[in-house]
């Protein structure tokens, strides 16, 4: 890295952080012309990281122009479905549209390495296998990295370090993160042939399709399941409050291993060969746990800023949004060199103009109601639907106007006349949150 | 084959351990701690409370450096840093 940097160690940027919102704010540096270093604490971009499996067509097409035709994509995807399981049933929802889509699934270790060997084209350079320990701070602003032995210095950080973020919280833009703001998601990524996974999720070549699953063995918890489909494997996992584990003694692990086997779920992955076990955080704060995104010399991204949609699973275009505007803005900077965080402060107006910035705060209130009343939202409501397809499709000795007016009775002796209204109210407040 | 053994789980994770804890509870505040939820978070139970010893046994090479015990922990008395750079986890998949 010396050799990139000028005789004081300095470079115009540090990107800390070689994940989605470090790539898109690294190749946007490069392409302007700025001296840009990547440091990456893995071996190589990817190799610290997992998600589900979804990258978006925008802002990524932005950014790379060219991945549809070169990046490493597996599938696809032209399908979601929705479950919705009870104890020993489910119902599911399915939508399909094979000509248009603006999904795609990838495999981290590959897209990750493939979106830093772009802007290493473009004249970023990457350092990988090196931690930043700290960053260096003089009268106020911070104007370099510190690694395990040396120290670099720079105009601008941006911070693009993920959920952890040590850095910033040294620097005070992060607080101390509480359990309800955070979601463990471990996945299980199982290898099938091509062609059982293309007849199993009803799916021509190369096209994908994306699970979600809602209730049970998660019935009561606030914690989302998952499925997405690659080429020649399906991965599966979850996402799970860390205060919901706590409270209830068991392990992510243990939920999983009891996801894989519910009925609904287990024949898709069944005969499958484990590939790779693996777990990563997931900010679910949502709107309120966005800290300031910026301050004297230094920016924060991506999940380093909490910026993820947690009620469809996106963090990666906002990540790889807000790592591009974050590197605007400190081009403009360098064009006037002013550093400061009122300079900076540009960053944050921009996100906030961006409909996955408005989308989080649509979405402001949503987590919350869900899981302050997830015995209504993911026990009580999945349990009830499941009941009324049973009810629904069964064929017997019972009239079905009987066995109707014995669903609706039960719904109201089970639940209170005043918690439905509650739940109702709490559907109506999310549903004009988001049209808001 | 279905895997529901942890063990064999992580042994699908390509690690290279250091040949120090990144892990560093603090003793005395694990002893107080009643909740012990380091141990339901993990998923990798890296953690396990040895009653004898009265003392948390850190399996630290298991880890797969999510964070979730940093931020879970009862007392926030657990040292957490990443692993020193070329050891820890590789993601092939991720
Ligand atoms: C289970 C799960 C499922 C998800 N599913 C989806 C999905 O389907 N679609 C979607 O869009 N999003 C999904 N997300 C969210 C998405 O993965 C993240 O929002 C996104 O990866 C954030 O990108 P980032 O660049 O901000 O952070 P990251 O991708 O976490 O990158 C941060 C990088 O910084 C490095 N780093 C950290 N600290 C240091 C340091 N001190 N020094 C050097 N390097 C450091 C890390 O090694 C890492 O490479 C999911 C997340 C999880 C956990
Ligand atoms: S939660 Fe923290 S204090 Fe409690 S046992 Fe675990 S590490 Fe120790
Ligand atoms: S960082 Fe994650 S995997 Fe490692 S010990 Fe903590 S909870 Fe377990």
């Amino acid at each position: 890295m010396e050799r990139f940097m000028s005789q004081e160690n300095k470079v115009d940027v540090i990107v800390v952080g070689a994940g989605p919102s470090g790539a898109a704010a690294g190749i946007t540096l490069a392409r302007a012309g700025k001296k840009v270093v990547i440091v990456e604490r893995g071996s190589f971009a990817g190799s610290k990281n997992m998600f589900g499996g979804a990258i978006y067509e925008f802002p990524t097409i932005d950014l790379y122009p060219n991945f549809k035709e070169e990046a490493p994509i597996e599938r696809v995807n032209t399908q979601h479905r929705y479950l919705i399981n009870d104890d020993n049933s489910s119902v599911s929802v399915a939508y399909k549209r094979e000509d248009q889509s603006t999904s795609y699934t990838v495999i981290r270790s590959k897209w990750d390495s493939w979106c830093i060997d772009m802007a290493i084209q473009v004249g970023a350079y990457f350092s990988p296998k090196t931690i930043v320990r700290e960053l260096i701070i003089k009268e106020g602003k911070v104007v370099g990295i510190k690694t395990d032995n040396e120290e670099f210095y720079c105009d601008i950080v941006i911070l693009a370090d993920g959920v952890n973020s040590i850095l910033a919280k040294q620097i005070g833009l992060r607080k101390n993160l509480n359990d309800t703001e955070i979601a463990i998601g471990v996945k299980e990524v199982i290898q099938l042939p091509k062609n059982v996974i293309e007849e199993r999720f009803n799916l021509s070549e190369n096209t994908g399709c994306i699970t979600e699953i809602a209730g049970s063995p998660m019935k009561g918890i606030t914690a989302l399941g998952f499925m997405y489909t690659n080429k020649t494997s399906v991965t599966i996992g979850l996402g799970v409050n860390l205060d919901e584990l706590k409270k209830r003694k068991i392990t992510p692990n243990e939920l999983l291993n009891k996801l894989k086997k519910h009925p609904a779920v287990a024949p898709f992955i069944k005969g499958g060969e484990l590939i790779e076990y693996s777990a990563h955080l997931i900010p679910e704060g949502g709107y309120n746990a966005i800290p300031k995104l910026y301050a004297d010399g230094v920016m924060v991204v991506g999940d380093a800023a909490m910026l993820v949609n947690n009620i469809h699973w996106e963090g990666t275009n906002i990540a790889m949004l807000s790592g591009q505007y974050a590197a605007q803005t400190a081009i403009e900077a360098l064009e006037i060199r002013d550093f400061s965080s009122n300079m900076l402060s540009l960053y944050e107006r921009k996100l906030k103009q961006s409909s996955f910035y408005k989308d989080i705060k649509s979405y402001k209130n949503a987590v919350k109601i869900v899981h302050s009343n997830s015995s209504s939202f993911l026990k009580y409501y999945p349990e009830k639907i499941n009941e009324f397809f049973e009810m629904f499709t069964q064929s017997g000795f019972i009239p079905r106007a009987c066995l109707y007016r014995r669903y609706i009775k039960n719904f109201l002796k089970d639940r209170k006349i005043s918690k439905l209204l509650y739940d109702i109210l709490n559907i109506i407040k999310i549903f004009f949150d988001a049209i808001k | 084959m279905d895997i529901e053994n942890l063990d064999e789980k992580l042994s699908t994770v390509k690690t290279n351990p250091d040949t120090q804890s990144h892990l560093i509870p603090d003793e005395d505040s694990c002893i107080r701690c009643e909740e012990k939820s380091c141990i339901y978070v993990c998923p990798a139970s890296v953690y396990k409370w040895n009653t004898e010893e009265k003392k948390l046994i850190v399996s630290y090479e298991n880890c797969l450096e999510c964070g979730a015990c940093r931020i879970a922990c009862d007392k926030q008395m657990l040292v957490w840093k990443y692993p020193n750079a070329s050891f820890g986890i590789t993601y092939k998949q991720g």
